[in-house]
């Protein structure tokens, strides 16, 4: 018997190893199962804010202290059983809702300086975060965010609840020079996005490509054809400066977070 | 024995030559740019008011740039060796091996471009532009066809374990690289994820740590097990251990990516069992590192002379201490302190500098000296780029270890009266002084990387010069 007959392994190993389609194969077939069951249970059962369309997010019923289940239309608004009709309308608390066309300008110009590399937009269930932060992030907070923009790493603050918190001038001022407001920042200086005009152009068709995604595409009812076509006028004269600021301010107060209940299961 | 050669076999090695010296430099340019973008936390006046090189635009360059550019020439200029070699075959196709050459270079030169330009999908290491995505897999595929046509027209029975990491790592990069980037576009250089929040995230990290799995850990180990066995002259310490460490890690690293997400919205049976999982890990992790380590029994006096053998074993400890601090900052409580910290950076860097920088210039050094049938031009500056390789990556990993360690505890603070100690930017200049210490150790290594390109180029410019003396007439 030549050397290279001997097995010393298993007959099954050694099979594998002397034919290049089987170990292509069963390989193929080795790194597919952890992807499958990790990632496809997420696209159907409940507490992911995947939305079928037909309002009950696979069946994610959210309960208060005494176990009473709190209405999908309080945590996500819909135009049809909320009394605001339209974007324009909508208040904070209504419920989370897609991002109008100003901050759909000021999501892009997020992404294009890589903010998320350094702000994080995600709370977690800790006292400590939310003492700083604000009430922990919930699935259907990020369920219109096509690039999820949860980060990684907080060498700045974690900014889920920004909205609100300070003033339009203040991140004005602060995204022009932080080192001005805050003088231990180490965020580079921004001041050269009030120079620069939105995208009139492509934020209009960002707003009808995210109707047309085939997972939590924003609905028809709400980015409206007339909402559309009206979002030029939004974005008219509006600087890179003002389309960011618009984004910051509409972070993390769409839902009116109620004590006792759990939003996590 | 059927597989003895009665002549020796050409090789196809130009392409390889040209993948090693496009490492060599893509090694200087990508530890540059982690130098300057360390420098610039730590001295934020570096922006210089510039939107090209703000920290936010270079930083997807500096991971594009060590990953892709270098870790990627890496592994297409030893797979092409190794499958060669442990083959007795030429290339299938020596042309494809060229569109593969220029391809990827193609891709980098995009990327260079774009990224300074702020055009990005915003999702990490995956950031190029959908057309780029398209010719990247493209030129994947390319390579992935080449190789694998080579192993199966081999000369040997047996296909060698290294050849088995390539192809694991050929396959999943593939699916991850092509689920990863669907995308709607918007305009030529702009376009959204099809996935949104939970998904999106998980299929972030099912790539992001993946990208690590299979590309910088699969890849590099199939350099490993060919490179330590022959720069020892020793066979691989067991055999069956390899076919552990190898089907273990395939099926297994598979399933980390959630631990990047613990206490997020995803659901916490996903964190749950990509934390199990990731424990797992370490077993068949650090069989394999024993493995590797082990091939040296008998022969560890060859590390006094070895240099390139140097590499190559401390490759190997910092993989085995990668592999375990993984898994612990995997675990829920530790992950609670770690995550969004500087330790995670450390972490990465542990593996990225310690383990697949090491093995890379272990392979590069080794295959120089075959490519061109020479003596490295110097064995001092070798010893040289090695112990600042090791130093440069033990002060930038200590230097995040304390500033993430630290910025975690200070964030979860509370003083006597309930309220929180510090506030967040308190933490921020808390960690000045680990930032410059992260550049200093940053710049050592890069230092390195300049020394490993000068020798590399003198040798070849001696091995060629040498060959024009005694210029010997091609074998018929």
């Amino acid at each position: 018997m030549s050397d290279h007959d001997k097995i010393y392994s298993t007959k099954f190993q050694d099979k594998i190893e002397r034919s290049t389609v089987l170990m292509f194969v069963v390989t193929a077939i080795a790194v597919a199962v952890g992807g499958i069951v990790e990632i496809v249970p997420l696209f159907y059962l409940p507490n992911t804010a995947m939305s079928g369309g037909d309002g009950t997010y696979n069946g994610t019923a959210h309960k208060d202290s005494k176990g009473n289940v709190v209405s999908m239309s309080r945590i996500v608004w819909s135009p049809a059983t909320s009394e605001h009709k339209t974007l324009e309308d909508w208040q904070p608390g209504d419920g989370v809702r897609p991002y109008t066309a100003l901050e759909t300008a000021g999501r892009a110009i997020f992404i294009r300086e890589g903010c998320y590399l350094c702000h994080s937009q995600m709370i977690r269930p800790f006292r400590d975060e939310k003492d700083r932060y604000g009430h922990y992030s919930i699935a259907e907070e990020s369920m219109y965010d096509h690039t999820y923009q949860w980060g990684s790493k907080r060498t700045g603050p974690d900014l889920a609840r920004v909205g609100g918190k300070y003033s339009d001038e203040w991140h004005r001022r602060h995204l022009k020079y932080p080192r001005e407001v805050v003088p231990e920042s180490v965020m580079p200086n921004f001041f050269w996005l009030e120079k620069m005009p939105v995208d009139v152009a492509e934020t209009v068709q960002t707003m009808k490509v995210m109707t047309m995604m085939p997972f939590n595409p924003v609905p028809k009812a709400i980015y409206t054809d007339a909402y559309i076509n009206g979002a030029k006028a939004q974005l008219e004269g509006k600087t890179d400066m003002d389309a960011l600021i618009a984004f910051l301010q509409g972070l993390g107060n769409h839902i009116k977070f109620e004590e006792g209940v759990n939003y996590r299961d | 024995m059927e597989a003895t050669q009665a002549t020796p076999v050409k090789y196809d090695m130009e392409v390889v030559r040209w993948f090693t010296i496009a490492a060599a430099i893509y090694a200087v340019v990508g530890t540059l740019l982690g130098v300057y973008i360390a420098s610039e936390l730590a001295f934020p006046f570096l922006n210089f008011d510039i939107p090209y090189i703000t920290f936010g635009r270079l930083r997807p360059l500096h991971t594009n740039a060590v990953i892709f550019a270098f870790g990627g020439c890496v592994l297409m200029g030893t797979g092409y060796y190794m499958v060669q070699r442990t083959g007795a075959t030429r290339l299938w196709s020596n042309g494809l091996a060229w569109f593969t050459f220029w391809g990827w270079n193609l891709i980098i030169v995009l990327a260079v471009i774009t990224l300074p330009l702020g055009i990005t999908q915003g999702k990490e290491y995956a950031e190029l532009a959908w057309p780029i995505d398209i010719l990247i897999a493209v030129v994947w595929l390319a390579f992935g066809l080449n190789h694998i046509m080579t192993v199966a027209i081999r000369k040997t029975t047996h296909i060698y374990v290294s050849n088995w990491f390539t192809m694991g790592m050929l396959v999943m990069i593939t699916y991850l690289h092509v689920v990863n980037s669907l995308a709607i576009p918007v305009s030529l250089t702009k376009s959204y994820s099809i996935y949104s929040g939970v998904q999106d995230a998980m299929i972030q990290w099912w790539w992001g740590h993946n990208a690590v799995g299979f590309f910088l850990t699969g890849g590099f180990l199939g350099i490993m097990y060919y490179f330590v066995p022959k720069q020892a002259n020793r066979p691989i310490f067991s055999y069956r251990l390899s076919v552990l460490h190898f089907w273990a890690l395939t099926f297994g690293y598979v399933w980390l990516g959630a631990h990047h997400l613990q206490y997020t919205a995803l659901p916490d049976w996903t964190g749950s069992l990509g934390a199990a999982v990731s424990l797992a890990m370490i077993i068949p992790s650090w069989g394999g590192a024993m493995n590797g380590m082990m091939t040296l029994s008998g022969a560890w006096d060859k590390l006094r002379t070895d240099y390139i053998l140097r590499f190559l074993v401390v490759a190997l400890a910092f993989y085995a201490m990668s592999t375990f601090e993984g898994p612990v900052m995997s675990i829920k409580t530790v992950n609670a302190l770690s995550h969004y910290t500087d330790w995670t950076i450390g972490h990465v860097h542990s593996g990225a500098l310690g383990w697949v920088a090491m093995v890379s210039f272990g392979a590069i050094y080794h295959m120089v000296k075959k490519l061109w049938n020479t003596e490295m031009y110097s064995d001092s500056l070798v010893n040289m780029h090695f112990w600042m390789a090791t130093i440069g990556t033990v002060v930038y990993v200590v230097a995040m270890w304390v500033s993430g360690i630290m910025q975690g505890l200070m964030w979860r603070d509370y003083d006597e009266y309930g309220a929180l100690t510090y506030t967040f930017v308190e933490s921020v200049s808390a960690m000045h002084p680990y930032y410059v210490m992260r550049a200093i150790g940053g710049a050592i290594f890069h230092l390195g990387t300049w020394i490993a390109l000068y020798n590399i180029v003198m040798t070849v410019r001696q091995a060629t010069a040498a060959r024009g003396v005694n210029a010997v007439p091609a074998k018929a």
